[in-house]
């Protein structure tokens, strides 16, 4: 199927325009400045207005630089205020979003009014964003804006990464970090500003922060993060600008903002990393897991202490304190994995598998109740508190010297009866 | 107002400061308040009188009380969301109650009244909700919830707008502006007056905050200093937030008609950030932000009207502007009263040290031997401004006076102040040696920061904890008090 010239302009400005929101915007979500985004597009106004005035006519590149020098300014600002006043970052960031908006607004007036042909300059649509007057010269300012954004993160990726992971550490490390937050910013604002003919002031925020959270569903890692975020933009550039084209009524800005929503929605729920059923199967599989260890646990003690190698579920349900459905859900688990074989009527025992098993489980247990007990200052190096062992997270001596004491206790689970 | 103010002040003499002199502050600061008030008040009568036709006086004197009103509901409502760090609740809020005046309209028709503010309100309360549980399920930090959340509603908004209500006046740059310029046309008699339409729904909007501010005093008061706290004693820091949220979303949907959705923000954070860089007392702040509303309103309007501009965005503009100003000239936190203090202080610390070292370069030619350092001192060579400045204000003090050789020397007076800096520079060595195990070479250094701000009580306390010590570690004397020695003798 062929697209229609002017369609396919649409689509590619508007795809290339996610992608870059989505780049620079995964940091800004990351470094927990999303609302950031949204003070700049406000405070871009203004200078779109000034820049219009001094030129007296409409031309988008010198427009848009003035909206990137007043999102700068902007920006700024908002560093200045937090860094030397008892404003907060909240307040500061809604200072300048009102405060410079207001100013934009008040310029757009008086520039309606001074125009005798009575044009707004366009400068409405601003608000809201239209799509439809894309030309292929804003495609290609929007794909250099774009590939200036993609090289300033590439050759900054290191420092970028530091600041919005731990800007403290970063600072204690003598790195600049006002200077790469206001760079950063700066590419935040270029995001915008080059959005904001498109989707308008009021929504641009929107494709900055969503691709950027539903990537974060779907991995831990930095690198993956951008990548996903850059194509979850643009995915949600084209499907909007296809859906809202279709649509004839529906204004592109608010159509874009609800696919992104979509995103966001189908990826908190199936994200594989932080979605919300994968992190809930993972718990509840981790939940099943150390049922199953405390039970071959119960299991082992029931059979040492009545010196018989059988045992039914109420022995075990002495030692195992849990509700009956746990229990069942347990024990079954425990004979689909092999480790504990039925015998005659109502009773069980451990095969051998499931003895090395448990033994194996005991022993872990003691070391972890020896180590917190012994040495309670290493507990928080073992980062993982669901983990069966601690020889992995510990030294080997303190390993050997907790074994050594619980032998000498009589308390280490021996696989001889 | 005042009067229980002086009462709450006077009833808690054990916050430190002494009473009375908190008493004062609080007093100077209604003053402050009030006198910046009637300058704008008077100056904006001048500019009625000056420029506005007699027969323009109802419209105009109309929509300035309107814009007031608005104003000074958000800025008390906004002083909570300042206080608790949630300003940009306000912003979102603002935004997202579009789709529950859609749905108002859709339902009655009507583009004001009851229905609509509902609507706001439950759309309001909802955001907070939406946005808390994405926090709290999906693990989205704060920021990123909260711009998702409110996005998507204003979007969901504008496309109900333009689905069912293209073509009546209800839009969405009505939604933005505001029409604040046309509210003094549409008038209702009252009492024989004729007031704006949208003065009455202000002026109920603006008693009913008062009324909900002044019931719920003490819970949102302690809700937006120390809500852990609050929950600790059991007061529904939950339920207080949803109203909060609640009126947050009243008042703004209220506001749309006059000032617009993006102002409303405007309106909600900058004067209470302004009214708290003036103030450290809730009653202050809120009087404060209230001022700053109401002046950016009457100061905003007249600017619009000679700049031939809309009202909304120049009073934002306004709003930001005095924000400016207290941030440089606020009396406690401004930026200019806190560089004079600091260079009020490090003036102090560099007088200080010229008549200390003047009396250690007498002390040390009284006992035949030359103190390097104290020499070099006071040579005049390489002084910064600061220094110089120093040594003329101890000379006009009359603390130095050239002798007989023409060098530089202290006065009586000068020796008298110098002798009582030496003495705490020598107890406080003496007390480190003493009580903290310090190296020798390590005494000196802590001693040259904290000598001014010993006081002769403190310096009286740490002679008796020295037991009478006569001489530092260094085996310099330690000078006596200048009043003891008057006492003795």
């Amino acid at each position: 199927m062929m697209l229609p010239y002017n369609t396919l302009v649409v689509l590619s400005g508007v795809g290339l325009l996610g992608a870059s929101a989505g780049l620079v915007g995964a940091f800004a979500v990351l470094r927990k400045r999303s609302l950031t985004g949204d003070a700049l597009a406000h405070a871009a106004l203004p200078g779109l207005c000034i820049a219009f005035l001094l030129l007296g006519e409409r031309n988008l590149t010198a427009m848009l630089l003035g909206a990137l020098a007043s999102g700068v300014l902007g920006n700024m600002v908002i560093a200045a205020l937090v860094r030397w006043t008892r404003v907060k970052e909240d307040a500061a960031i809604g200072t300048v979003l009102g405060g410079f908006f207001g100013l934009g607004v008040v310029l757009v007036t008086g520039i309606q009014h001074m125009s005798s042909t009575g044009s707004k300059a366009g400068l409405d649509s601003y608000i809201l964003g239209k799509t439809a007057g894309m030309t292929a010269g804003d495609v290609y300012l929007i794909l250099a804006a774009s590939v200036a954004c993609l090289a300033v993160v590439l050759l900054l990726f290191k420092e970028f990464k530091l600041i919005a992971f731990d800007g403290d550490f970063a600072r204690s490390l003598g790195w600049p970090v006002y200077g790469l937050d206001l760079l950063l910013m700066t590419l935040v604002a270029v995001a915008v500003v080059i959005g904001l003919p498109a989707v308008g002031v009021v929504l641009m925020a929107a494709l900055l922060i969503m691709p950027a959270a539903a990537a974060r569903f779907w991995t831990e890692r930095l690198g993956r993060m951008l990548a996903l975020s850059g194509a979850f933009g643009l995915a949600i550039g084209v499907i909007g600008t296809s859906i809202s084209a279709t649509f004839a009524v529906m204004p592109a800005g608010p159509i874009i903002v609800l696919t992104g929503t979509a995103f966001f929605l189908v990826s908190m729920l199936a994200g594989t990393k932080r979605g919300v059923v994968a992190q809930s199967l993972r718990h509840r599989k981790f939940r099943r897991d150390l049922a199953e260890r405390r039970l071959l646990r119960a299991a082992l003690e029931v059979s040492k202490l009545s010196g018989n190698a059988t045992f039914t579920r109420d022995d075990l349900r002495q030692r195992f304190v849990t509700t009956s459905a746990e229990l069942e859900r347990a024990l079954d688990d425990a004979i689909r994995h092999g480790a504990i074989e039925p015998c005659s009527s109502g009773t069980y025992r451990l095969s051998s598998e499931g003895k090395l098993r448990a033994v194996e489980i005991a022993r872990g247990h003691r070391l972890w109740e020896a180590l917190l007990v012994e040495y309670p200052e290493l507990a928080s190096s073992v980062a993982d508190l669901g983990s069966v062992s601690i020889t992995p997270h510990v030294p080997s001596e303190v390993v050997e010297d907790l074994t050594a004491r619980l032998r000498a206790a009589g308390e280490w689970p021996e696989l001889a009866p | 107002m005042s009067g229980s103010l002086a009462t709450s002040s006077t009833g808690a003499p054990a916050q430190g400061a002494a009473p009375a002199t908190s008493q004062s502050d609080a007093w100077s600061a209604w003053w402050l308040l009030g006198g910046y008030a009637a300058i704008v008040a008077v100056f904006a009568a001048a500019w009625i009188w000056r420029a506005i036709p007699e027969r323009d006086y109802p419209l105009v004197l109309g929509t300035m009380a309107t814009a007031i009103v608005t104003n000074a509901s958000c800025a008390i409502v906004g002083c909570y969301l300042v206080l608790r760090r949630m300003s940009l609740l306000g912003d979102a809020i603002s935004h997202s109650v579009l789709p529950g005046i859609a749905i108002a309209f859709f339902l009655t028709g009507q583009i004001s009244g009851l229905a609509i503010i509902a609507g706001a309100m439950a759309l309001g309360v909802l955001t907070s909700v939406l946005s808390h549980s994405l926090h709290w399920f999906g693990k989205v930090s704060e920021d990123s919830s909260l711009g998702v959340v409110y996005t998507t509603l204003f979007a969901l908004g504008v496309i109900l707008l333009q689905s069912f209500a293209s073509g009546t006046h209800l839009d969405a740059d009505c939604a933005l502006y505001g029409q604040i310029d046309f509210v003094g046309l549409d008038r209702v008699p009252v009492f024989g007056l004729e007031l704006p339409r949208a003065l009455l729904t202000q002026g109920v909007v603006l008693l009913v905050t008062v009324l909900i501010v002044g019931l719920l005093w003490k819970e949102l008061k302690i809700v937006s200093f120390d809500p852990a706290l609050a929950a600790a004693m059991g007061f529904r820091v939950l339920a207080i937030h949803y109203v909060l949220m609640a009126m947050v979303a009243g008042i703004s949907v209220a506001a749309f008609e006059s000032v617009g959705s993006v102002l409303v923000v405007a309106m909600l954070v900058i004067p209470p950030a302004a009214a708290h860089m003036m103030s450290d007392r809730l009653r202050h702040m809120l009087g404060w932000a209230v001022v700053f509303g109401a002046t950016s309103a009457v100061i905003g309007y007249m600017a619009a009207f000679e700049t031939n501009t809309t009202a909304a965005g120049m009073m934002a503009v306004v709003a930001a502007v005095q924000l400016g100003g207290a941030v440089l000239l606020s009396p406690q936190h401004g930026l200019v009263s806190r560089w004079l203090r600091n260079w009020k202080l490090s003036l102090r610390i560099a007088s200080e040290d010229v008549i200390g070292q003047l009396y250690r370069v007498e002390e040390a030619r009284a006992e035949r031997r030359v103190d390097a350092e104290a020499e070099a001192f006071v040579r005049p060579q390489l002084r910064s401004l600061l220094e110089r400045f120093a040594w003329w204000r101890v000379k006009r003090r009359g603390l130095t006076e050239l002798n007989s050789e023409g060098q530089i020397g202290l006065t009586t007076a000068g020796r008298e102040e110098a002798r009582g800096l030496i003495r705490a520079h020598r107890l406080w060595e003496s007390y480190l040696q003493t009580h903290f195990a310090l190296p020798h070479d390590h005494l000196h250094e802590p001693a040259e920061r904290m000598e001014h701000f010993i006081d002769p009580q403190l310096r009286d306390e740490l002679d008796a904890e020295l037991a009478d010590r006569t001489v530092d570690p260094h085996g310099k004397k330690i000078p006596r008090d200048p009043q003891t020695d008057q006492q003795q003798a």
